[in-house]
């Protein structure tokens, strides 16, 4: 009964979809109010019957209703609650409905926190988040219906992929569907702001929080994503530039590249054209990636051509979004001129600069991914793009981007002097190249990856940290007042140097790894000890241990440093049997200098009790993580700035806001 | 917690196997430094079998004999441009994970570099024609602010 009430609540939903994408929108071009304020209950209802489908289908999962056939594919009775729930989005039908859950979310946020909101806009708005949303529901509803029932249930499930049984995998892709369904907002304000012919300070304002928004879900998700292959996969690798990962990190560099000139049109009233192609572009590669991972477009053209209906419907939507949207962005974009006037040497180039190198760096990736499916298309040949493409060709592009960082973000609006900035950030640099010769002195005739890298990475925190710093007078001012300076910055300042530092924590880790990370691989009985990187591994026993829904050997390794236990840990080998797939579960001892990380392997031939064992001494992996954080973080407190709360702000007396404490002057 | 039948937990020892992780103890060859070698080699090859992944990570029957043959090849004096050609000879180039630099890839390698010399180029000229004092910058041919809009806008950008 709960499937079928699901399945009606989305076939109203999609009904009320395509109210709200015409009603409003003729309404807005004729100027007719009532027909305007439509967008509101529909974005509302819309919301609300999508949640009900979702309820519905959750409900299915959580009472293991085999004769839903989403579930008997997917679920097991007797899989973990955790993964009865992560397994509604962890198959193409269930992640559609979370991704348009998302959607109807959004679309009522917009209503509720969108009271001072332009009519015009705010009906426009919700009309192309009505066009996306009828799309999503009428895709879901003729080739993906989640709700099916089998006419034979079966007495249980065929269980969901092993691999994805995991906390970091099960939250993995709300994150990333809260990025990508962030962007498509920032997609409709940029689509309405072209029906309208008009892009202002105050269109930007309402659109940075979506961008920032979306970018702090797709940091988040990513890092999630990459954390959970680096203890899942079973050899510590932790971005394998695989197409799944490029088509959610494709949506982060656009992301990155938005909002950050969403502020230029904000602050400046200029690059407003380009800021609407980047949205375009950015909410594109979002689809894009949604659809593709799970068209199976990329893994081989054959499984796309298997299911030709779910692959030309997928093809007829990126047409109409992406082809729409370019075309209607070629027609109007003319129109729009910049005000806001600035110099060669100016915080607005320096944000040029930014917006140039990581769109490039994205349209890297997007070709790595795409060449061998077009290769193929063309003359038949098969060739592999993978990793060591993408190192050579994307990292110089975030090698310049974090040398300019520091001095962009500490440039002047309008006017800079570049003599003056550098002198100013010469402290951070001194620092960096001082800690890269230390690191190059002590390292003994390796490679130039440690110095190069750590020096960036100190230059870019030290660099953000050092210009906050510099702006709070340290050094120039009694310590008080620096505190008390440092206090009224707003929060959007102390976001951009904890994103920044972050993103250099994050550079930072990867480079440490790199570059000094050791491994041995051997045989091992138990009662063993290996020494590696300083640290002595002994191997203490094996168990067999019974799971909810797998079996296990589990492999116990104490770690010393010297005669001092510093960490012991469990090496697992599980087995679904359902599915009948075998898993890796790293034995872990993490730290904040170095990850201990050790993976169970076989049973030797002709050696009693021996395992092939591989052990790994990773220095500083968890800072990558922790860097992202740092930027999600920063990203968070850039939200929380009272400014986005416009609402408040505007509904406040003038005169109370010119008598309230004047903020200091940030050089934002 | 289910207790599954005793079969499961056979065949999960059984089956466990599968599960082994990449260059195995009976693969690495004595002389560290063709090992060093072998693994470089080992990690710009495909499995052809998997997706995206390398030999030197993966876990499939094909990668491991294909890097027993990587190995076989360094021992028998091979350089390492010899052993790639082998390997490629055989298996054709989608073994390699970094394409080529041939007529074929060109678009692959050049489009990044023409995108950013393109791209720096549109950027020069927007930089220049937003510096003060340039000419051409004609006002918006969208419509004016409003009065009412003025204020509106005013009001937002104050606090």
């Amino acid at each position: 009964m709960t499937a079928e009430l699901g399945h009606t609540a989305l076939i109203i939903a999609f009904l009320v979809s395509l109210v709200q994408a015409s009603v409003p929108l003729v309404g807005a071009q004729k100027g007719w109010s009532d027909w305007m304020r439509v967008a509101v209950p529909a974005a509302n209802l819309q919301f609300f019957l999508i949640a009900l489908a979702f309820a519905a289908l959750t409900h299915a999962f959580v009472t293991s209703d085999f004769s839903v056939r989403l579930v008997a594919t997917n679920s097991h009775s007797a899989k973990p609650m955790l993964y009865k729930v992560s397994g509604v989005w962890g198959n193409h039908e269930g992640s559609l409905l979370l991704w348009s859950l998302i959607l109807g979310l959004y679309g009522a946020m917009v209503c509720w926190f969108g009271a001072n909101l332009p009519a015009g806009l705010k009906a426009r708005t919700l009309a192309v988040q009505g066009m996306i949303g009828a799309g999503f529901l009428a895709f879901m509803l003729f080739t993906s219906n989640p709700f099916v029932r089998l006419e034979f249930p079966p007495i249980d499930g065929n269980d969901l992929n092993p691999l994805l049984q995991d906390p970091g995998l099960a939250f993995h892709p709300p994150f990333l569907y809260l990025g990508y369904v962030g962007l498509s907002m920032t997609f409709s304000f940029a689509i309405a702001a072209l029906i309208e012919g008009r892009v202002d300070p105050a269109w930007a304002r309402w659109v940075r929080p979506w961008a920032l928004g979306a970018w702090i879900a797709l940091t988040i998700g990513i890092a999630l994503g990459s954390y959970w292959a680096y203890y899942e996969l079973g050899w510590g690798g932790w971005w394998f530039w695989d197409p799944v990962e490029n088509a959610s990190f494709m949506p982060w560099l656009a992301a990155c590249a938005l909002l950050h000139c969403a502020i230029v049109v904000e602050k400046r009233d200029t690059l407003k054209s380009w800021t609407i192609l980047l949205a375009i572009i950015a909410f594109s590669l979002s689809l894009v990636g949604t659809f593709i991972v799970r068209s199976g477009l990329l893994t081989s053209v054959h499984a796309f051509a298997s299911d030709p209906t779910r692959g030309v419907f997928i093809l007829m939507l990126l047409v109409v979004a992406v082809g729409g949207g370019f075309t209607l962005y070629a027609i109007r974009a003319p129109q729009m001129r910049a005000s806001g006037a600035f110099a060669v040497v100016s915080r607005e180039s320096a944000l040029v600069l930014n917006n140039l190198l990581l769109s490039v760096a994205a349209a890297v990736v997007f070709i790595g991914t795409v060449a061998p499916m077009i290769r193929e298309a063309i003359d038949g040949e098969k060739i592999s793009v993978g990793a060591p493409f993408f190192e050579l060709a994307f990292t110089p592009f975030m090698v310049l981007l974090g040398l300019i960082l520091p001095i962009g973000a500490a440039m002047p609006w309008k006017r800079g002097n570049l003599r003056q900035t550098l002198r100013r950030m010469a402290p951070a640099a001194a620092l960096a190249f001082a800690i890269a010769a230390l690191i190059y002195a002590l390292q003994t005739g390796r490679t130039a990856m440690a110095p190069v890298g750590i020096g960036l990475a100190v230059w870019v925190v030290f660099g953000a940290l050092w210009d906050l710093l510099y702006r709070a007078k340290l050094g120039r001012a009694r310590f008080g007042e620096v505190l008390r300076r440092l206090w009224n910055f707003p929060r959007a300042d102390w976001g951009k140097t904890l994103a920044h530092m972050g993103f250099g924590v994050t550079v930072f880790g990867i480079s440490a790894l790199m570059a000094w990370e050791v491994e041995k691989i051997g045989a091992m009985q138990v009662g063993d000890t290996a020494e590696l990187g300083g640290y002595a591994f002994r191997f203490d026993k094996v168990e067999a241990v019974q799971g909810p829904n797998w079996t296990a050997q589990v492999g116990t390794f104490t770690a010393f440093a010297g005669e001092e236990e510093v960490g012991q840990m469990q090496a697992e080998k599980r087995f679904y049997p359902v599915q009948r797939i075998p898993t890796t579960e790293a034995g872990l001892d993490q730290g904040l200098t170095r990850d201990l990380y050790v993976v169970l392997g076989d049973k030797q031939d002709g050696i009693a009790e021996a395992y092939a064992v591989r052990i790994y001494v990773k220095p500083f992996a968890a800072w990558i993580w922790l860097g992202c954080l740092i930027m999600g973080l920063g990203g968070l407190a850039s939200l929380s700035d009272r400014r986005w709360r416009v609402g408040a702000a505007a509904k406040r007396p003038v005169a109370a806001a010119t008598t309230a404490t004047p903020t200091p002057t940030a050089a934002e | 917690m289910r207790t599954l039948p005793r079969a499961a937990l056979l065949a999960a020892l059984m089956l466990a196997p599968l599960a082994a992780p990449a260059v195995q103890p009976d693969e690495i060859m004595a002389d560290p430094a063709m090992e060093a070698r072998a693994r470089d080699l080992s990690k710009g090859l495909r499995c052809l079998v998997c997706r995206n992944e390398n030999i030197d990570d993966s876990n499939a029957t094909l990668a491991r004999d294909l890097r027993l043959l990587v190995r076989e090849r360094l021992g028998a004096g091979d350089s390492d441009d010899a052993v790639i050609a082998y390997v490629v000879d055989r298996y054709g180039e989608y073994v390699l994970l970094q394409p080529t630099f041939s007529a074929g890839n060109m678009v692959i390698w050049l489009a990044a570099p023409a995108l950013l010399l393109m791209g720096g180029a549109a950027a020069v000229l927007t930089i220049r024609r937003a510096r003060p004092g340039a000419e051409a910058r004609t006002t918006r041919a969208s419509a004016p602010l409003s009065e009412d809009e003025k204020t509106r806008l005013a009001i937002l950008l104050k606090d």
